[in-house]
Order: structure tokens, then C-alpha cells, then sequence
């Protein structure tokens, strides 16, 4: 890897200026390298952090199973990283006007990353080093304990997408704006109103003696107050340090932390090391947890930007063929299929140019008429600054289910398609299967990153009890075994895991798949590890024993 | 179809039971339905649309190729990696590398089939709702299915994609070829996995009908001063060295010949020695049923054990080995490539007797037996017309006649009661499997057989 070249720098500085103008904000430094195939080749299994920690199974040609199971996103191929300062990777023989193109894009990225909401975890560490840091620490461990650090790794691993992210968030949210309430203000807002003796007028009373006390001196009238109550309910100042505490709330933990707390195992002197290791990948994970859930929005964001960008440079005129042709390829709605490119995009210009005739508005909704509809412009002009808005306080879940509407799917011609096997033909058919934009919110919807949700508690016993929450998907089953024997070993006890899966009825075999969706009947399953022995048990059975 | 029915015709008067006759019906039904010989869909990789996830800046926006990883080259050393995996066993966890298949689309249409040593992470991630008799692709991307744009009504076709090209049809021929030469690239290193991993039986230490190397005497070796043969060449050649170095060889003077000096040791000869014949030294018949029946996951098993067992012998025989393809239902085909094996699906009945047949035909005719070791593999999901056998099991025995050894992989459908096909039960009555236990084995596949249990059948197939 090396730095691009001083020429091809200097455009990229030149391009910041034009972003900057133009209302995006990020850091002053970037780092751009020139990447070959073979660098690829190394970086990919680490996605794209040179620094990463080594585990032998990066050697081995990881297959996704991408065919089978949807939904195990990675991005081993991205262009610019969240660090700071960001590093992007380049072909080393990119015309200038492409890299001009490619820089606006890798801009947007920066502009994304630095100033939406859902990476403020990731704001206050530059991430390449602390990786750095990580890879260390891992070899060092490897070198004292041997291949048992990769097998730590190996399990933790199978784990990292049940990191609890959006707790870490809001845990996040509550520090930054963590107004404690006074005493005085629970005393009035919460100790007094749960009193049995608490009635309207007492109340009032309590609220005209304070006011009293504070006319009467005006310096030190609230504290004599204070102490004067503190006097008369000694318990008063214990209740108040209980609420705050839990006005933090009970932290919820994942289950690498509820692994890392409690695991009796972990907490025996001789592996308490594995502590570390864990620590290491669970905060990796949450790293890339972000980025993973503003897929649309990122690349949408980018593209908007690369493309207003681009055409109001003047220092490429001459290209604009060759940039609408890349242009093209990049974001053109496929005929089947999504490209988060292509809708991120499309949505943002759509809700710059509603904002801007002031349709997001209760006057426009209100509205029934199509001509009036159409024609409705009040003139606000508040595309930027809306689209500037979303980009900060949003993510894909949330972007696409506020903003599909009807509208947009007609403007774009959006359907949803189906897939079927024509066996006349022989051939695979894709047909129009609904033009309404509901379909095809649920359609992006159900295809968005969205890992299993699993809560913890323990028995007498002290077996681990995970339960799968019912989303109207079974889990890989034939991904369930070796994982559970992860967390066996980290748990050191046996460990139960509640999930649902599709009953299969023999016979059936040849029934047509379209009926066969809808009279899906589930069952709940009971999965026990212990020993490394799987045991499969359909809580039906179970009930019907009883 | 005609053919069919009379044959169906004079089975009944033999007399078929009320259950084999229902099958029979059935697969009848099916070749009415599909016609001829066909493609499957893909098994290894459905071509599936690429997703949210899957585009990338560098792929899309730079236009970047996926980085090439010639299968083996990215790996550290394929020892290292084998000798890591052998660790895990030892300290009591499950191996992780496993052997994947994936097809390679190249732009030309001829899908290569490339085998590499991979790995899944197993977490615990959502599978989309799989129901029975779902087709393998049917119902892609959820019941919500995919996303889309541009014209069209709703319920209009918009699209069609051919499941699989029927070979020499369209793309013309060398389509093949390229696929079959990749799977053999491939097929030594995974046959080492096999064996060194999975701890398969190396062939050596079977007693067996031939030894891996023959020996034959030939001409080749040189030796100064006597031997069977003078070489004239080599020896002009020592003479003319000799002679410059006493001097008698100038570069300005003319040479008589009749003034050079002969010394005994420059008489060069040709003498018999023992050399490696490195000809082929086994010859693997692959027989397939791919009768309707046989659809999906039967197939996708015998053909999966059928590449691994291709792999080991690969390995075993170091490449020395020739193999060859017969597919049949009614009748007997031979198909000249692994890829066209693999591939080829038709609907019509099942007699196992016509492949035997073929295969014991070609081997008279090219007289296989004497020079080579045959092995015969056969995968069936175990039905079969001639219920009783009767023309099977003569076939079957002149096979193993000559065989070195004969597997037969039953894969079950889900049609048939487990350990109640036709196929196992003739084959157990007739006591071949006792009489002849180290050339016949059997080995039958339930519908959850992973690749586990099918490196575990090819033990039992081949120890």
C-alpha cells in the first residue's frame, strides 16, 4: 500500500474545499492509498482495517453462504473507512476525473460518518489504532497462552452480532445529557405525590411555604427549606440517591458482557485473559454495528453528493460523458433486485424536493385532490437543510419506513418483484408482483441488516437460558450446535437456547410453495448443550407430557 | 415414452405390487410431465440477485474486480491450515475446515467448479422460512421477494432465466471441458484433505488385485564402456571430446577420422533398466441414476460423494486414474465429462440392470480388466423397475468379477421408507453383501446427510 500520488492529493484537497462549500463538514486530514489486487486480497478478510488482529481463520477462503442464508452482511470491499483521520483506498491507474468522482464519493462517506448520530460511539477514537493496540495484545496473549487465544476468538466471534449496540447507544444518549433531578425537584415531583397522605391542597400548601421561605430570603431561603424537610423525612435523601440510580436504569446486557460478568469460568484466575480477548472482539463488533445499519442511507448520501458534486466542478468539464456512464452504472435502478445506491439516492433528492416545495407539511398530507397535489408549492426552500437533517438523526430502518410513500414508488416506477419456477420452460420467471409502496417498504424492510434478538437469565441450576425472540424467522439451524458449544465453553455450564422453527410434515412434500407460505405452523424448540452434546426438543412434546 | 409404457407393460404382467406400481405411475407421470434429458437447477450456488449488502464501493464505483484468489494461493500453507484443523480435534472440538464447492460463472457460460478449503462462522443468524417441496431459488428473498423497477403491470412477466442450459444445445461444446479440467485441478489437493484430515484409508495398505506402479524394462539407461546396445551418437560424441583434449582435434587443420584415438571408455551403451510405466493404473466408473425420482437432494448427495470419492482416489493414485461417467434410468448413457454427470437430469423410470450392463460391456471391449483397477461406483436413490433384481444381480456379479472394489451409494428420496428400497433390499437378499464383502459395499444416505456422513459413507465405501 502506498500514498496516492502529490498530483492526485492535490485534487482531493481541492475537492474538500469545493464539499465544504457546498455544506458538508468533516476533519481536515484524510489518508488515500493506492491499492492492489494482492492488498485487497490481505485486507478483505479484515475488512479493510490494515490493522487488524490476525486469526487463522482469515487464511481460509471464508465462505458467506451467501447463496443460502440471507442476511449475513460484511462489507469486505468498501472504499473509505470510519477513522480518524479516514483512510480511502484507490485503483492505481484511475483517470483524474473518475478520482474527482471517487473523492466527492469517499467525501460524503467522511461527512457521513462524522456526523450521524448512530457513530457518535465511534467519534472519540480514531479506530485503526485502537486496532492496532488490540493486535498486539492478542499476539502478546498468543504467545503466552497459545492457539486457546484463537478459540476464545473463535467463540466470541460467533456471538459478535448479538452485541447489544443500541443499548451501548442509549447509554451513550443518557450520559451526554444526564440533568440530574435536585433534591428539590424530587421532592416535589416524586417523593411527596407518592405519599399515602398526599392530597391537592397539602400539596399546594407544601408549594406556598417554600415560595414563602424563598421570599423571605431570597439567598438562602431554598436551603433552609431543604434542611427543614430533610428534618421532617429523614429517609428523604436515600430515595432520592436510589432514583438516580436508577434513572441510569439497570444496564441491559449482551451477551458477551452477561458472559464476561457472570461466566464463573471466566472468572477463574487462570482465564481471566480471555476477559481481554472478548472485550477486544465485542468492541470491534460494536464498531462496525453503524455501519452496517446505514447501508442505504450512507451509499445514498454519497452518491447524492458525488453526483451534485461532480457535475458543478469545473476542473473536469470535458468528462461529463464518462462520469454519466460510471455514474450510470452505480446508481440506475436494476430491473430486479435493490441497489441501496440507487434508492438511497433517489430518496434523498425526492426529500430534498419535497421539503423545498414544502410538502412535508400537515397542509399538503391534508390534501386530497392529485392536481392540487401536484401543483402544491409553498416555497419553503428547505430541501438542504432536511435532507442535511436526516442524514444526521437517521438510520436505514427508520429512512425507509418514514419516507417510502406511494409517491415515491411511482415516480421511480418501483415494484416489488416475485420469482418462479416455470417448469413447462424450465426457466426462472421474475413477475410484477406489487406496485404498492407498503409491499415494497416491507420488501426493503425485511432484507435490512437485523440479527436475532436474544434476552438472558440463568436457572438454580445455573444453566444459561437464552431465549430467541419470535420474529417470524427460525434461526440457521445448522448454525445452532456449533455456536451453542462456544458459549458452553466461555459459559462453563450448560446452556439452553428457546427458538421457534417450522414444523415440517412429512407427505406434504409436493405441496405448492405459494399455499405452503402462508400455512407455515411453528413450534417452539428447546435446545440443550451440555458437553458439547446438542439435544433438539420440541416444547410441543414437552407440553403434551405434562 | 412408448418405450416406457411397454416396458411398464411387461413388468405388470410380471406382477408388481400395489406400492411399486404407485411409484412406478408416478415417475411415468413425471417423464410425461418433463420430457427429455435436462439440467438441474444449480446446486451448489443459486444465482441469487445481489443484495443491499453486496455492492461495494470499490467493486461498483471503481469498478474493482472481486480479487481473483486462485484457491490455493491465498492460503498461508495448506498444511498449516490442515495441521491447525487436526488440533482442534485433539483438544475435543469439531474440525472447521470444510471442503466447498462453489461454481465460478465465467463470462463465456462455461461455470467452473472450483473446490476450496473454506469455513462458515457459525452464529446464530435468521434463515428465511424454508417449506417442503419448496424449490431450491422458489420464493427467493423472503416472502416479501425482491425489489424492482421500470414497466410493467402487476402480475406481468418481466423476466425469464433459464434454469440450466441443456449442454450442446446452445453454448456448443468445450462448455464442458473447461469444467471438468477445472474439477480435476482441484480434485488432488482435496483428495489430500480427504485423507490427511478426515483420516481416510490410504490404498496402499489394502490388499488389492494390482500393485499402484508397474514395472517394465527398457533401453534408457547409459553406460560407458559396455552394455546391450551401442549408442553411436553419444559415442562419436565422447570420441571427438577425447581427441580435442589430446590435441588431435585442432581447429584449423582438417580431421581424418582415421588418425582419432578410441579409448574403450568412450564406447557409450545402452542398457536395460527397470522404469515406471506411469499409465493410467485405475479406471473409476461413476454410474448415476438420474431418473425423476431423483431430483434434488438424492442427487445433490451422490454427486457430492461422488466428487469427494473422485478426490481421494485423484490423490491416491496421483492423478494416474481415468474415469468415466455413465448415467441411466431406463437405460444406460455415457456422458464424457464430470460436468455433464453432474448436471443432467431426465424424468423417466429406473433400471438399474442397463448401467451394469454398459459398464460391464465397456470393459470387455477395451479389456480394462487386465491392465487397470476398476472401481465402480454407483449412486441410486435405490428404486428400481426390476424389483427383484433378476437382471441386476447377474450383471452385478460378472462386476465383480473383475472389479477391485464396487460401492453403492443409496441415497433416499422421500418417497421410500428408510431401508426399504428395492435396490437395498435385493441386494441384501442376495447375500453379496456377506459373500463378497471386500469387493461390494453399500452404503445408504438418509435425507439429513451432511458432508460428515458422506466422507463417513466413503469410508465405508472404499476401506
Amino acid at each position: 500500500m502506498e500514498l496516492i500520488s502529490q498530483h492526485a492529493k492535490r485534487i482531493m484537497e481541492g475537492c474538500k474545499e469545493r464539499a465544504r462549500e457546498a455544506g458538508l463538514s468533516f476533519q481536515d486530514e484524510s489518508l488515500e492509498y493506492i491499492v492492489t489486487n494482492r492488498d485487497l486480497v490481505e485486507l478483505s478478510p479484515k475488512v479493510m482495517i490494515p490493522t487488524l488482529y490476525d486469526y487463522w481463520v482469515q487464511d481460509v477462503e471464508i465462505l458467506k453462504e451467501k447463496g443460502r442464508y440471507e442476511l449475513y452482511p460484511s462489507n469486505p470491499y468498501e472504499t473509505v473507512i470510519n477513522t480518524r483521520p479516514p483512510i480511502s483506498y484507490y485503483n492505481d491507474n484511475n483517470p483524474d476525473w473518475l478520482n474527482v468522482m471517487i473523492f466527492y464519493h469517499v467525501l460524503g462517506h467522511m461527512d457521513f460518518f462524522q456526523n450521524n448520530l448512530f457513530f457518535r460511539d465511534t467519534w472519540n477514537y480514531d479506530f485503526t489504532s485502537k486496532a492496532l493496540s488490540d493486535k498486539r495484545l492478542i499476539a502478546k496473549l498468543r504467545s503466552e497462552k497459545g492457539h486457546w487465544v484463537d478459540y476464545v476468538i473463535e467463540f466470541s466471534l460467533a456471538i459478535d452480532n448479538l452485541v447489544g449496540y443500541f443499548n451501548t447507544l442509549g447509554e451513550l444518549e443518557r450520559n451526554s445529557r444526564s440533568q440530574k433531578q435536585s433534591l428539590l425537584d424530587y421532592y416535589f415531583d416524586v417523593f411527596l405525590q407518592e405519599r399515602s397522605s398526599f392530597t391537592v391542597v397539602s400539596y399546594v400548601k407544601e408549594i406556598e411555604r417554600y415560595n414563602q421561605h424563598v421570599r423571605d430570603d431570597r439567598a438562602r431561603g431554598g436551603r433552609l427549606f431543604l434542611e427543614e424537610v430533610k428534618v421532617r423525612y429523614p429517609e428523604l435523601e436515600t430515595l432520592h440517591q436510589k432514583s438516580q440510580e436508577q434513572e441510569g436504569g439497570p444496564q441491559r446486557l449482551d451477551l458477551l458482557q452477561f458472559l464476561m460478568e457472570q461466566s464463573e469460568f471466566l472468572r477463574r484466575n487462570e482465564n481471566r485473559w480471555m476477559l481481554t480477548v472478548m472485550e477486544v472482539i465485542r468492541s470491534t463488533s460494536l464498531y462496525f454495528q453503524p455501519q452496517i445499519r446505514t447501508k442505504i442511507l450512507n451509499e445514498g448520501w454519497a452518491s447524492y453528493w458525488h453526483e451534485t458534486l461532480f457535475l458543478s466542478d469545473d476542473r473536469i468539464s470535458g468528462h461529463e460523458v464518462d462520469f454519466a456512464r460510471v455514474n450510470a452504472k452505480v446508481t440506475s435502478l436494476p430491473r430486479v433486485g435493490l441497489n441501496p445506491y440507487a434508492l438511497g439516492m433517489r430518496l434523498f433528492y425526492y426529500l430534498e424536493e419535497m421539503a423545498d416545495r414544502g410538502k412535508l407539511s400537515f397542509d399538503y398530507l391534508r390534501l386530497t385532490d392529485r392536481e392540487e397535489r401536484r401543483r402544491f408549492d409553498s416555497n419553503l426552500a428547505r430541501g438542504k437543510q432536511f435532507i442535511f437533517s436526516v442524514r444526521e438523526n437517521y438510520a436505514d430502518s427508520m429512512f425507509i419506513s418514514q419516507f417510502i410513500d406511494q409517491d415515491f414508488v411511482d415516480l421511480h416506477k418501483l415494484f416489488v418483484s416475485g420469482k418462479r419456477l416455470n417448469k413447462e420452460r424450465m426457466t426462472w420467471q421474475y413477475y410484477v408482483k406489487s406496485r404498492k409502496a407498503e409491499h415494497y417498504k416491507n420488501m426493503v424492510l425485511s432484507s435490512l441488516y437485523h440479527p436475532p434478538s436474544i434476552t438472558i437469565s440463568t436457572t438454580e441450576d445455573n444453566t444459561l437460558r437464552l431465549d430467541h425472540l419470535f420474529e417470524g424467522k427460525p434461526l440457521v439451524t445448522d448454525f445452532i450446535g456449533p455456536t451453542m458449544m462456544g458459549i458452553e465453553y466461555l459459559w462453563g455450564g450448560p446452556v439452553e437456547l428457546f427458538t421457534s422453527e417450522v414444523v415440517i410434515k412429512k407427505g406434504e412434500a409436493k405441496k405448492k410453495s405459494d399455499e405452503a407460505a402462508e400455512q407455515v405452523e411453528w413450534e417452539r424448540i428447546l435446545y440443550t448443550m451440555n458437553k458439547k452434546r446438542l439435544n433438539r426438543k420440541s416444547m410441543n412434546e414437552v407440553l403434551t407430557i405434562w | 415414452m412408448n418405450s416406457l409404457q411397454k416396458r411398464y407393460a411387461a413388468l405388470k404382467q410380471e406382477g408388481v405390487s400395489p406400492q411399486e406400481e404407485e411409484r412406478i405411475n408416478q415417475e411415468l407421470a413425471a417423464a410425461a410431465h418433463g420430457g427429455e434429458a435436462r439440467h438441474h437447477e444449480h446446486l451448489f450456488a443459486p444465482n441469487r440477485l445481489p443484495g443491499i449488502y453486496d455492492q461495494q464501493d470499490l467493486l461498483s464505483l471503481q469498478d474493482q474486480n472481486e480479487p481473483m484468489v486462485p484457491s490455493f494461493a491465498s492460503l498461508h500453507s495448506l498444511d498449516y491450515l490442515l495441521e491447525r484443523d487436526a488440533l482442534r480435534e485433539k483438544d475435543g472440538f469439531p474440525r472447521k475446515i470444510r471442503l466447498g464447492k462453489i461454481v465460478k460463472p465465467s463470462r463465456d457460460g462455461s461455470d467452473k467448479i472450483v473446490i476450496v478449503p473454506t469455513t462458515v462462522e457459525e452464529k446464530f443468524l435468521h434463515d428465511r422460512v424454508r417449506t417442503p417441496g419448496q424449490e431450491d431459488g422458489e420464493g427467493e428473498g423472503g416472502e416479501q421477494g425482491e425489489g424492482g423497477a421500470g414497466d410493467g403491470e402487476e402480475g406481468e412477466v418481466i423476466g425469464e432465466q433459464p434454469v440450466r442450459e441443456e449442454q450442446g444445445s446452445g453454448s456448443g461444446p468445450g462448455q464442458g471441458e473447461g469444467a471438468s479440467h477445472e474439477v480435476d485441478s482441484n480434485a488432488y489437493d482435496l483428495g489430500r484433505i480427504l485423507t490427511e484430515q478426515f483420516k481416510l484409508p490410504n490404498l496402499k495398505d489394502k490388499g488389492k488385485k494390482r500393485s499402484l506402479t508397474k514395472y517394465v524394462y527398457d533401453l534408457t539407461d547409459k553406460n560407458r564402456g559396455f552394455g546391450q546396445f551401442l549408442d553411436k551418437k553419444s559415442t562419436l560424441r565422447r570420441i571427438v571430446q577425447s581427441n580435442v583434449a589430446l590435441g588431435r582435434i585442432q581447429v584449423d587443420r582438417t580431421i581424418d577420422p582415421a588418425e582419432l584415438l578410441i579409448s574403450p571408455r568412450d564406447r557409450v551403451y545402452r542398457i536395460l533398466s527397470r522404469e515406471k510405466d506411469f499409465e493410467s493404473q485405475a479406471v473409476i466408473f461413476f454410474v448415476r441414476d438420474y431418473s425423476g425420482s431423483m431430483g434434488g437432494l438424492p442427487t445433490e448427495l451422490v454427486v457430492n460423494q461422488h466428487i469427494l470419492l473422485y478426490s481421494w482416489l485423484t490423490y491416491q493414485y496421483e492423478n494416474q486414474i481415468e474415469t468415466r461417467f455413465i448415467l441411466h434410468d431406463t437405460e444406460a448413457r455415457e456422458v464424457d465429462n464430470f460436468y455433464t454427470y453432474y448436471n443432467l437430469r431426465v424424468a423417466g423410470g429406473t433400471q438399474v440392470a442397463a448401467a451394469y450392463a454398459m459398464v460391464n460391456e465397456i470393459v470387455e471391449q477395451e479389456e480394462l480388466a487386465r491392465d487397470y483397477n476398476i472401481y465402480i461406483f454407483h449412486g441410486t436413490d435405490g428404486d428400481d423397475w426390476d424389483t427383484r433384481g433378476e437382471k441386476t444381480l447377474p450383471e452385478l456379479e460378472k462386476m465383480l468379477k473383475y472389479a477391485s472394489r464396487v460401492g453403492i451409494t443409496i441415497a433416499e428420496n422421500t418417497l421410500i421408507a428408510t431401508g426399504k428400497s428395492e435396490v437395498e433390499r435385493y441386494l441384501r437378499r442376495s447375500g453379496l453383501l456377506e459373500e463378497k464383502k471386500d469387493l461390494l459395499r453399500l452404503d445408504v444416505l438418509g435425507q439429513e446427510s451432511n458432508e460428515a456422513r458422506l466422507i463417513e459413507g466413503i469410508r465405508e465405501l472404499i476401506s
